[in-house]
C-alpha cells in the first residue's frame, strides 16, 4: 500500500457512495443544477440491488380506490409497531405523490389502468380510512419495478452527466479534526489502486447488509459497508435489532417471491391445506404487516403443520387467479418458479419460508438525510456534510417493521431530500475543508491490514460461520439465552478477524480482496444488530422475544444506538410529533 | 456426485498466489471436481471453484438472473451463469469469458465499449411538451409496445454474441443499445423519434445488423434485438417516404 501522501486525489462537490436508488436519485438533483457529483459504486450501478425489488412503489395516487396520503401515513406508523418518527413518515407519504410522478415523467414503465393512468396493486397493512377497508397504493411496472426504476435513474443520470466511478469499492470515510466528512478512500477495483475523493458532502447509499443472514433475498454484495463505514468513524448505528424477514422467499434457497403475489390474491396454506392467515389476522388475512405474517408461518411449521416431507415450509397458492394474471402481472415470479424451482406458478403452488430481508434500522438520519449522531448538544446533532439514504439509512420512517412498496418510497424521497439538502450545503460552504495525512491514515491502514501475509484463517471460512452465527441467535424468534451466547460467539469471532489472511495479494480485479473487506463490515453490522437485539428486552415488530412477548411502551418507546466503541448501547427518544397533523399514539397492533 | 468443470484463467499480475504453476501472463484452462447438488445453477459452481481456489475472478451478484453480472459463455454459448443449471451443460463444463471483449482477469472481461454503445443511443426518455402535473397517459395497449424492451438487464450476452458487433465494436451500436433505441420509440411518451432516426443513419451503427440472430438465441431474458432493429428499420422506412 503506497504511503497516504502518495495517493492521488480528486475533487468533486459531492461524493455518493452507492448507485442504487437512494444513490441516483440524489445525484440526478445534483448533475442538474451543475455541481460536480461523484458517485462511486462497487459494481456496474445497474447492478445494484435497487434492481431487484419486485412489487413497487407506494404512494396514495387514489387511481384505483380512494386514498390520500393522510391514511398512509397512519398505516405505515402502525406497521412500525409505532417506532417510526412521525415527522418523517409524514414527509414521506406526502412526498409520495410527486415522486411517483416525478419518476413517471422520467420514463419509468409503469404498469397501466385502462384510463392511461399507473396501476395500483394492494400491498400488505394498507388500509383506507385509518385502519378501515383494504386499500390499493402500490405503483408497479408488473413485478419488475426496481428494475423498471433503476435503470430510468440511471438512464436519466447518463442525460445529466452524473461522473460515475464504476467498480470502485469505498474503503473509509475520511473524517477531520472536527468531524466533518470530508471525503473517502476507495479502491479501483480493476486497478486495484487506491485513489481519493475530497468531497464538501459525502452521501452513504450503500443499501443492506442481508449476506450476515445464511438464507436471505438479498445480492451478493450487501454487505453493510456504508452501515459499517459510519460506525467506524465513530457514528452509531440505530435500531439494528430490527430485521425484516420477509414471509416468502423460496423454501430452502431464498429468492423473493413478492408480496404482490398476495396482493394480486395468492393466499398461504399450511400442511392441511388450511387458509391459516385467517386465525392470526382475521380482517386483513394474507396481507397483515410481514411480521405478522412471518411469525404466523413458523408459528404453523412449529406446531407440526408446515408442507412436505419435513413439513418445514408452507405454499403459497396463486394458480386460482389464472394463467393470465399469473404472467401477465408476475412475470417475474413466474420466471423464478420456472428457474428454481421447475414449476409454474399458474398451475401449482410454490414452496415459501420466512427469510431475511431488509434492516429498518442503519444510520441515523434527521428528515433531510443528513446524519445525526449523539454529541456535546443532545443525540441528534448533525454531522458536518455527511448523508446517508436508503435502507443503509435509519431516518427513521420504517420503525420496527416495514411495510411493502415503503422501501422504494424511503430511496426515493430521502435519496432526493439528501440531494436537495446537499445543494444548499455546497451553497453555504463553497470550499473544501483542508485534508491532511494523518486524516487520511486510518483508512489507508484498514488497506494495509489486508496486506498481511502468512499463515491464517480463509475469509470465506470465517464469513460462512458468521452467517451460521446469526441465523441460528438472531432469527426471526428470539430469547435471552441465545443471543447471550451469540453476543460471546460473535466476539469471538471478531477477534479471530485479525487473524484471517488473503493468500491473493494480486492487485488487478482481486475480489478476494473486495470480499475479505466486506467480511469486516458484515461483522461490525452483525454485532450492531445481535447486541442492539440482546439488549431490548421486549416484542416490538419484527423484534420478537419469546422471553417477553408484549410491547412494553412505557420502557421501550425509544430507539437503540449501538457504538462500536466498547459496544455500547445508548437510546434517545421516538419523534412523535408529525409536522402538520396530530400524532397518532400508540394502540395494540391487531390485522 | 462431482462434476468436472473447466475455467479460463487469465491472470496478469503473477503475485496473485494462485494454486496452479503455469505461468501468470498467458491464459489456459484450468479444471476443478466440483461437488454438485441438485438444481444447483452454474454461479453455484463458480463460487465452489472460488472456495478452492480465492484467486479465481468472475462477476456476480444477485443469483437470480435480475442484476446482469455474471455474463459467461459456457460450452461455447453466453448465458448468465445464475440461472443456467450445471444439469443441462455437458461436461466437462468449459466456461470461458463472454467472448471478443478484452479480458481483464479469469472471467471478467472489459465492457466499456459495449456501454458506450448504450449511452451513445440516448437511452432515456426526451419530452418536449411540458410536463402535466400528473402522470403522462398511457394506454395499456401503448405500454404494452414496451414489454420485451424495458427488461433487459445489459448483460452482454448479446452484443458479445454478435459478429457484427466482433468485427466493429467501435461503430456498430450491437443488439443491446439498439433494443434499447427501440424502447425508447416504441414508448408513445417519448418526443424525439426523429432525432433517434437520424443519428442512426449511416452504414454502421443500425445497419451492421445482418439479422444472423445470434443474439436473440442467448439472450437470457428471452427479448428479441432483432426485431427491435427491424421495427426500427421499417419506422425507418415509413418516415421517409
Ligand atoms: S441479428 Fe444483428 S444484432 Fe443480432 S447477432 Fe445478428 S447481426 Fe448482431
Ligand atoms: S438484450 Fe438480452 S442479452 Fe442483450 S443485454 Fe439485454 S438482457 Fe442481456
Ligand atoms: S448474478 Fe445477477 S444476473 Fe446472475
Amino acid at each position: 500500500m503506497p504511503a497516504a501522501r502518495s495517493i492521488p486525489h480528486r475533487h468533486f462537490d459531492a461524493l455518493i457512495i452507492g448507485a442504487g436508488g437512494a444513490g441516483l436519485n440524489a445525484a440526478l438533483r445534483l448533475a442538474e443544477a451543475d455541481l460536480r457529483v461523484a458517485v462511486v459504486s462497487k459494481v456496474f450501478p445497474t447492478r445494484s440491488h435497487t434492481v431487484a425489488a419486485q412489487g413497487g412503489v407506494n404512494a396514495a395516487l387514489a387511481n384505483v380506490l380512494p386514498d390520500n396520503w393522510h391514511w398512509h401515513m397512519f398505516d405505515t406508523i402502525k406497521g412500525s409497531d409505532y417506532l417510526g418518527d412521525q415527522d418523517a413518515i409524514e414527509t414521506m407519504c406526502r412526498e409520495a405523490i410527486p415522486t411517483v410522478y416525478e419518476l413517471e415523467h422520467a420514463g419509468v414503465p409503469f404498469s397501466r389502468l385502462d384510463n392511461g393512468r399507473i396501476y395500483q396493486r394492494a400491498f400488505g397493512g394498507q388500509s383506507q380510512n385509518f385502519g378501515g377497508e383494504q386499500a390499493a397504493r402500490t405503483c408497479a411496472a408488473a413485478d419488475r419495478t426496481g428494475h423498471a426504476i433503476l435503470h430510468t435513474l440511471y438512464q436519466q443520470n447518463l442525460r445529466a452527466k452524473t461522473h460515475f466511478f464504476d467498480e470502485h469499492f469505498a474503503v473509509d470515510l475520511i473524517r477531520d479534526d472536527e468531524g466533518a466528512a470530508i471525503g473517502a478512500l476507495v479502491l479501483d477495483i480493476e486497478s486495484g489502486e487506491p485513489l481519493i475523493i475530497e468531497a464538501k458532502t459525502t452521501l452513504l447509499a450503500t443499501g443492506g447488509y442481508g449476506q450476515v443472514f445464511r438464507t436471505n433475498t438479498n445480492a451478493f454484495i450487501n454487505t453493510g459497508d456504508g452501515m459499517a463505514m459510519a460506525l467506524r468513524a465513530g457514528v452509531p448505528l440505530q435500531d439494528m435489532e430490527f430485521y425484516q424477514f420477509h414471509p416468502t422467499g423460496v423454501a430452502g434457497k431464498g429468492m423473493l417471491i413478492t408480496e404482490a403475489t398476495r396482493g394480486e390474491g395468492g393466499y398461504l396454506l399450511n400442511g392441511e391445506g388450511e387458509r391459516f392467515m385467517e386465525r392470526y389476522a382475521p380482517h386483513a388475512l394474507d396481507l397483515a404487516s410481514r411480521d405478522v405474517v412471518s411469525r404466523s408461518i413458523l408459528s404453523e411449521i412449529r406446531a407440526g403443520r408446515g408442507c412436505g416431507p419435513q413439513k418445514d415450509y408452507v405454499l403459497l397458492k396463486v394458480d386460482h387467479l389464472g394463467a393470465d394474471v399469473v404472467h401477465q402481472r408476475l412475470p417475474g415470479i413466474t420466471d423464478i418458479c420456472r428457474v428454481f424451482l421447475g414449476i409454474d406458478p399458474a398451475k401449482e403452488p410454490i414452496p415459501v419460508f420466512p427469510t431475511a430481508h431488509y434492516a429498518m434500522g442503519g444510520i441515523p438520519t434527521d428528515r433531510h438525510a443528513r446524519v445525526v449522531a449523539p454529541a456535546r448538544h443532545g443525540p441528534e446533532e448533525v454531522v458536518p456534510g455527511l448523508y446517508a439514504a436508503g435502507e443503509c439509512a435509519c431516518v427513521s420512517v420504517h420503525g420496527a417493521n416495514r411495510l411493502g412498496g415503503n422501501s422504494l418510497l424511503d430511496i426515493l424521497v430521502f435519496g432526493r431530500a439528501a440531494g436537495a439538502d446537499i445543494l444548499a450545503y455546497v451553497a453555504e460552504h463553497p470550499n473544501h475543508r483542508p485534508m491532511r495525512d494523518e486524516h487520511i491514515e486510518p483508512a489507508v491502514a484498514r488497506l494495509a491490514r489486508w496486506e498481511r501475509q502468512g499463515d491464517g484463517e480463509r475469509v470465506a471460512d470465517v464469513k460462512a460461520e458468521l452467517r451460521r452465527l446469526m441465523e441460528d441467535h438472531c432469527g426471526v424468534f428470539r430469547e435471552q439465552a441465545t443471543m447471550t451466547e451469540g453476543v460471546e460467539k460473535l466476539k469471538a469471532l471478531r477477534e479471530r478477524v485479525e487473524g484471517v489472511r488473503l493468500r491473493d495479494q494480486s492487485q488487478t480485479f482481486n475480489t478476494a480482496r473486495i470480499e475479505a473487506l466486506e467480511l469486516d463490515n458484515l461483522v461490525d453490522v452483525g454485532m450492531a444488530t445481535l447486541m442492539s437485539a440482546l439488549h431490548r428486552d421486549e416484542s416490538r415488530g419484527a423484534h420478537s422475544r419469546v422471553d417477553h412477548t408484549e410491547r412494553d411502551d412505557e420502557r421501550w418507546m425509544k430507539h437503540s444506538l449501538y457504538s462500536r466503541d466498547g459496544d455500547r448501547m445508548d437510546y434517545k427518544p421516538v419523534r412523535t410529533k408529525p409536522l402538520t397533523v396530530d400524532s397518532f399514539p400508540p394502540k395494540p397492533r391487531v390485522y | 456426485m462431482t462434476i468436472t468443470i473447466s475455467v479460463y484463467r487469465y491472470q496478469p499480475d503473477s503475485d496473485s498466489g494462485s494454486t496452479s504453476s503455469a505461468s501468470a501472463s498467458k491464459p489456459y484452462m484450468q479444471t476443478f471436481e466440483v461437488e454438485a447438488a441438485p438444481g444447483m445453477m452454474l454461479r453455484e459452481a463458480l463460487l465452489a471453484i472460488k472456495e478452492q481456489d480465492e484467486t479465481f475472478a468472475f462477476r456476480h451478484s444477485c443469483g437470480e438472473g435480475v442484476c446482469g453480472s455474471d455474463g459467461v459463455n459456457a460450452n461455447g454459448t453466453n448465458c448468465l451463469a445464475c440461472i443456467t443449471p450445471v444439469a443441462d451443460l455437458k461436461q466437462p463444463i468449459q466456461v470461458r469469458p463472454l467472448p471478443g471483449r478484452p479480458v481483464i482477469r479469469d472471467l471478467v472481461v472489459d465492457m466499456t465499449q459495449f456501454y458506450e454503445q448504450y449511452r451513445a443511443v440516448e437511452p432515456y426518455l426526451i419530452r418536449k411538451d411540458p410536463l402535466p402535473e400528473q402522470e403522462i397517459r398511457q394506454s395499456p395497449e401503448d405500454r404494452d409496445k414496451l414489454d420485451g424492451l424495458y427488461e433487459c438487464i445489459l448483460c452482454g450476452c448479446c452484443s458479445t454474441a454478435c459478429p457484427s458487433f466482433w468485427w466493429n465494436p467501435d461503430k456498430f451500436h450491437g443488439p443491446a443499445a439498439l433494443l434499447q433505441s427501440w424502447r425508447f420509440l416504441a414508448d408513445s411518451r417519448d418526443q424525439a423519434t426523429e432525432e433517434r432516426l437520424d443519428a442512426l443513419e449511416g452504414p454502421y451503427k443500425l445497419f451492421r445488423c445482418h439479422s444472423i440472430m445470434n443474439c436473440v438465441e442467448v439472450c437470457p431474458k428471452g427479448l428479441n434485438p432483432t426485431k427491435a432493429i427491424g421495427q426500427i428499420k421499417e419506422l425507418m422506412l415509413e418516415q421517409s417516404v
